[in-house]
């Protein structure tokens, strides 16, 4: 009797679970492909949801290569509507299937699944996605590259005055004339950073001004990389301007990789040697007010540069000029008055102007696409991925 | 010629990186690699340059008694000595070059980061004193915006942090995009200038 019991038992549990499963809806609308944009090893799957989507666990996603028996790849909430396999080898056909499924215990109950038809992956050659970027570059290339060859012609170009840039030979003279030398700080960051190659572009062009007048020039550094770069750059403008004899190669030194030890090490050469002048120009981070305060306290002229928005409002404090981003970009060309390079100013500014007049027409796209909404799919073109 | 391979160096190796962004291919991906680790090559061999340089700097210094030579002896002391407990003792958790960095290394470079609050608390002095129109204005800002920020603020008016806010997300993130366009700019043309050579500073300058 009992024996008939659990038997009874047991088939009413297996048609209530049958019934359950028969009423759980298949996902719909499985759309697979190879995922655009990238390296390849990647296809996506995307489908609508189950239409009892509110009842179920999630959905189940299994996958077969061409004439092979699927295997379960993924499990996923309920919630997402797309899955991206990354498990897969290129060029090999793959076909999925997707089911909704809710855990009863002790058992799993599926829907009908849905299966996809064939699809493999592939790399591909162009980010779509960046074809912005590359309209973009165009334009501001064509802009800088037009005024360079425009100034290459001879036609004089207007730059404006940079304070900053007037007082180097300022500085360099005060410390001719007290006999103390210049510290040069090109930055804590390394030769891969732009603000670096700034500093160092500019570091030439001081040390020319600084071996005409026969003045010591100190240049520690930081990245080993920016330290043997510099060395060359002092050496070629001592020897350019015919100075090759007052060139010291001990003063253009390496001190640390760690951000506070060489801003201690820097300190104290400061403090020590009390140079007339000090240069902070490049990348810097929380030292900067630690180099620029002490700089202060020892009376020195500083004249400091960076692109870090951060650091600005420090050296702008503690400084007697501060090259604010662009302005030390351009502080090669405006020291050494190539037109060429000046010219590349002019087509900089022309770029700003593209990005003011972009500025607006997003903003305003923006506030109309709230009448029209069709709009949206134009701003998303602004948006780099 | 000395010029010209730095160049051309320079030159192809610009235009692949700007070509290698709008590449997603395995192959684009992999020379990236390459030349990631060439670079962290080249970095150990300018260290060993950069180490070199440490120690003749030092070594100058001691032999020609200049002002602060002692700091030198500590400076060369501490490079050989902890040079040659980490290739003895090696550098993993537990070993002597640990117990150096954990109780000597990280607490001095504490201490130089505390400093910082010495540092902005004196600057901070500088940029508030009131001599000029844009340093009352700096000093009225600044004023609104530290009140807006602590509980007292709302306390004195409900609107004070909000104004703060106001200060914070509009004029300040306005001048500070500003400042980023220019740079964002500055950067692509002395990037574009470097790969064709019309600049020539960090060779030391020379002919365009």
């Amino acid at each position: 009797m009992k024996k008939w019991k659990v038997c009874y038992l047991l088939i009413f549990n297996l048609l209530i679970l049958q019934s359950i499963s028969a009423q759980i809806g298949p996902p719909s609308n499985i759309r697979v492909f190879d995922t655009p944009n990238d390296a390849g090893k990647s296809i996506t799957i995307t489908w609508a949801r189950s239409p009892d989507d509110s009842s179920i666990d999630g959905y189940q996603i299994f996958r077969a290569e061409k004439g092979q028996t699927y295997s379960p790849v993924a499990t996923v909430t309920k919630f997402e509507r797309r899955y991206l396999d990354e498990s897969v080898t290129d060029y090999k056909e793959y076909s999925y299937q997707i089911v909704a499924y809710k855990y009863i215990a002790p058992d799993t109950m599926r829907s009908v699944p849905i299966t996809s038809g064939l699809v493999k992956s592939s790399p591909e050659w162009f980010n779509t996605n960046r074809i912005n970027v590359l309209i973009g570059m165009v334009i501001v290339f064509s802009l800088i590259l037009y005024y360079i060859f425009h100034a290459r012609r001879g036609k004089k170009l207007f730059i404006r005055r940079i304070p900053g840039l007037d007082a180097v030979d300022e500085a360099v003279g005060r410390a001719t004339e007290m006999g103390k030398p210049i510290l040069y700080v090109p930055g804590l960051s390394s030769v891969s950073d732009v603000a670096t190659i700034a500093a160092i572009n500019i570091l030439g062009e001081v040390a020319k001004k600084t071996a005409q007048h026969d003045t010591t020039l100190l240049v520690p550094n930081r990245d080993p990389i920016v330290y043997t770069v510099c060395r060359e750059v002092v050496k070629e403008a001592y020897t350019s301007v015919g100075r090759p004899d007052v060139y010291k190669a001990d003063n253009i030194f390496f001190i640390t990789d760690s951000q506070f030890a060489y801003a201690a090490a820097v300190s104290g050469i400061m403090v020590r040697e009390k140079p007339a002048t000090n240069f902070f120009l490049g990348m810097f981070w929380a030292e900067s007010l630690v180099l620029a305060e002490t700089g202060a306290t020892t009376g020195a002229i500083q004249i400091a540069g960076t692109d870090s928005i951060f650091q600005l409002p420090f050296f702008i404090t503690a400084c007697d000029y501060t090259l604010i981003g662009e302005e030390l970009y351009a502080a090669s060309a405006y020291l050494s008055r190539e037109p060429i390079l000046l010219g590349s100013l002019v087509g900089q500014d022309y770029g700003k102007v593209v990005i003011i007049v972009i500025v607006l027409a997003a903003t305003a796209l923006m506030l109309l696409s709230k009448a029209f909404p069709v709009l949206s799919s134009l701003i998303n073109f602004f948006s780099v991925n | 010629m000395q010029r010209t391979i730095p160049l051309a160096i320079c030159f192809i190796m610009g235009i692949f990186m700007m070509v290698q962004f709008f590449v997603p291919h395995p192959i684009s991906i992999n020379s990236y690699d390459i030349v990631l680790r060439w670079i962290r090559i080249i970095t150990i061999f300018a260290l060993v340059l950069g180490v070199g340089s440490l120690a003749m700097y030092h070594t100058t210094k001691i032999r020609r008694r200049v002002t602060g030579w002692t700091f030198s002896i500590v400076t060369i002391i501490a490079l050989v000595v902890t040079a040659i407990i980490g290739l003895i003792g090696g550098v993993g958790r537990g070993s002597w070059l640990q117990v150096i960095f954990q109780n000597i290394f990280v607490p001095v470079n504490s201490t130089m980061f505390s400093i910082l609050a010495f540092y902005m608390a004196s600057a901070a002095y500088r940029a508030f004193r009131a001599r000029t129109k844009e340093a009352t204005i700096l000093l009225i800002a600044a004023f609104i915006v530290m009140l807006g920020m602590v509980p007292i603020g709302s306390a004195i008016s409900k609107r004070l942090p909000e104004l703060a806010e106001w200060i914070l997300t509009v004029p300040n993130t306005a001048a500070k995009r500003g400042i980023i366009f220019g740079i964002a700019l500055g950067g692509i043309a002395t990037s574009l200038k470097i790969i064709l050579g019309i600049e020539r500073g960090w060779l030391g300058g020379g002919k365009q």
